[in-house]
């Protein structure tokens, strides 16, 4: 057996923006519009771009690596080339051995069949055959933990019940090379480690591991090596540290998006005091700027930022106009900045920045991005959660015996 | 074609248990449970019967006991084909959340509506072939005719599944297209009423592929007759190749699915 498990030759694949004809009503001219246009394998018409554009990489057997990029990069493309949902336009990609991904959890499952139909139904669709189901039944029942709703139908499940079914039926699948998406987001907290401890086993055991997610923490803990994608090219592929500053390091620039409103975001960047970007200790003074182009002319715009955690739940959201400062009108064509001073009280993990512009008097909001940047909070006390404490311990200590104490209290 | 086919059988676990998760559904969302599959034939063979009343009271020709066995016997294969090619047709559309998200050969969503189906004729079969002999239908030797018509019936079937699943997911319209023609087909094709009704233009209502096959069922267990050989071998030619298009043309736009859903 060669040594490579996988291996992308110059991938290339085109996607069409804009409108799709997907009723025969538009079959006819769209008919007529490919006869006239010729030579549709090298150029690209003006509505076509590459979703991947010269894609090449080898992965050795054992290896894990995290596919990281922003929103619209290419990763769930470069992942649905990757498990064979899609074809490449041009190029190839070699697969050598069993191959399964996990791109969501609990896909074929039916609320109407009970638990256990549904891990038969799910483990087939997946790749395993009835006689391998039948065997691993128990145990991925019993990593789920819902030995006593198996005959349950999943409809009356919790969504964190479907999907430990649905990621523990996965779980067991015993590929050569797993692929997964972000389906390690589901579940409770303690269910999310026990998926992420499942995960290094199987890469422990000689397995490859692809892992997508938006979730650097995690890509930076459990993968070896990164690749990070930005508009279908990969711009860095090396230790998943390095990767992951690079891509922390990007300020990011929003000013190729087409205008929504009058007024635009251009430019958003959060950084530390000395300058630093990316990486933040809890606690840290930071700024935030955001930079914003009017392309007509606006009246009293406010800017809006907001944090998320990599839950996408909301942990801080603040306005100029909330902060007392009067919104801004702009000419047509004026640039203008607004900084924010904040204090990074949060807890350890990764954070993304939104940006608002609004209007209050009239409740219009202008534009916005979400995420605009992101960041990683780090501390040196261990602990969780989006917001900071600072804990220490300040006693924890046996002292008399309880029989002692209570006598001694009497 | 024959990879087609050899794929289909390696995966025919996953086959057996999306037709299987299909019928428990279809099932167990029903209260009239197993009543279901018998509904639709039943329904059709009373319309043909009333069909027949009212010709016979125009003709005054009396009605038999072989005609009203004859619209049974055509009754079931027709809802087969109504039934299977009205899922077949969204039944890629219909999981698109597998499609996108899962590889593995897709000519099993159309084939597992085929089977659906099938299972429902199956169910309904042992009635009629305990209603029959009320009609006067006996045992003949015409009946070694039976399979071979079926598995024509099934060929056509599934070669018109495969086709408009395809279809249907790069032009949505399609659904609509066939629900408008399966509503009217019963009265171009000759399940109600005979071919031979038609006189001297018997022939184009057998240019209809199913007609042939209908009417040979309803010969070679009702009328103990041999079906009509050349247009038997006409609707055989069309099946087959129907079929064979059908997984030819579904394969080459298989590696489109996943971004046209």
């Amino acid at each position: 057996m060669s040594e490579h498990s996988l291996r992308l030759n110059h991938v290339f694949k085109r996607f069409r923006r804009g409108e799709r004809h997907d009723s025969l009503r538009d079959l006819i001219p769209s008919l007529v519009k490919r006869a006239v246009s010729r030579d549709r394998e090298r150029a690209l018409a003006a509505e076509e771009f590459w979703v991947l554009n010269d894609i090449s990489f080898e992965l050795k057997k054992g290896e894990t690596l995290g596919i990281i990029g922003h929103n619209g990069a290419g990763k769930s493309t470069m992942l649905k080339h990757l498990s064979g949902i899609m074809e490449p336009t041009r190029g190839n990609i070699e697969v050598n051995g069993r191959l399964s991904a996990l791109i969501e959890v609990g896909a074929g499952f039916h609320p109407d069949l009970t638990g256990r139909e549904n891990v038969f139904l799910n483990g087939v669709i997946l790749g395993m055959s009835r006689a391998e189901v039948k065997r691993k039944f128990d145990e991925i029942v019993e990593f789920a933990g819902l030995e006593e709703f198996i005959d349950t139908p999943v409809k009356r499940y919790s969504s964190g019940m479907f999907a430990r079914l649905g990621f523990s039926v996965a779980a067991h699948l015993e590929p050569d090379i797993l692929v997964i998406d972000e389906v390690l987001s589901v579940g409770d907290f303690a269910f999310q480690r026990k998926g992420l401890e499942k995960m290094r086993a199987i890469a422990k055991s000689g397995a490859t591991v692809i892992f997508v997610s938006h979730n650097l923490q995690a890509v930076a803990e459990f993968c070896q090596r990164g690749i990070l994608l930005e508009k279908g090219r990969v711009i860095a592929d090396g230790p998943t540290d390095q990767v992951v500053r690079r891509y922390l390091d990007t300020a990011s620039i929003h000013e190729d998006r087409p205008a929504r409103g009058p007024v635009r975001i251009a430019k958003t960047a959060i950084r530390g005091v000395d300058g630093q970007t990316g990486r933040f200790a809890a606690g840290q003074k930071a700024r935030v700027s955001v930079t914003l182009d009017a392309i007509a002319a606006t009246e009293k715009v406010a800017v809006v930022i907001d944090v998320f955690n990599t839950e996408f739940y909301e942990v801080f959201n603040t306005s100029s106009e909330r902060l007392g400062c009067p919104p801004l009108s702009l000419a047509a064509g004026e640039r203008a900045t607004c900084d924010f001073d904040v204090e990074l009280n949060l807890g350890p993990g990764t954070y993304y920045l939104g940006v608002y512009l609004y209007r209050y008097d009239v409740e219009r909001e202008y534009d916005h991005v979400f995420p605009a940047t992101s960041f990683v909070v780090t501390t040196d006390r261990d602990t969780r959660g989006s917001a900071n404490l600072y804990p220490a311990v300040a006693r924890f200590e046996s002292a008399a015996p309880l029989a002692l104490v209570r006598a001694v209290g009497n | 074609m024959r990879d087609a086919l050899r794929e289909l059988l390696r995966n025919r676990e996953l086959l057996y248990m999306i037709t299987w998760r299909e019928i428990r559904i279809r099932y167990k969302q029903s209260v009239m449970g197993l009543l279901w599959a018998v509904l639709m034939p039943i329904i059709i063979t009373s319309a043909g019967v009333m069909v027949r009343i009212v010709a016979s009271k125009v003709s005054g020709r009396p009605i038999t006991g072989a005609d009203i066995g004859g619209i049974g016997v055509k009754a079931l294969p027709w809802a087969f084909f109504v039934s299977a090619l009205k899922f077949g047709t969204t039944s890629l559309t219909g999981n698109s959340s597998l499609v996108t998200k899962i590889k593995f050969p897709r000519l099993v969503f159309p084939m597992s509506s085929v089977l659906t189906s099938l299972f429902d004729m199956a169910i309904a079969i042992p009635v009629l072939v305990f209603l029959l002999p009320f009609a006067g239908a006996q045992w003949s030797v015409t009946m070694l005719w039976v399979p071979l018509l079926l598995l024509l019936m099934i060929l056509f079937t599934a070669g018109l599944c495969i086709l408009f699943s395809a279809a249907n997911l790069f032009f949505r319209d399609i659904k609509y297209l066939v629900e408008v023609v399966l509503t009217f087909a019963i009265f171009f094709t000759p399940v109600l009423y005979d071919a031979r009704l038609a006189g001297q233009w018997r022939w184009v209502l057998m240019l209809n592929p199913i007609a042939p096959i209908l009417d040979g069922l309803d010969g070679s267990i009702v009328r103990h007759q041999q079906p009509d050989l050349v247009w038997l071998a006409y609707s055989m030619g069309i099946s087959i190749f129907l079929f064979w298009g059908g997984v030819v043309f579904f394969r080459r736009l298989e590696p489109r699915f996943a971004e046209s859903v």
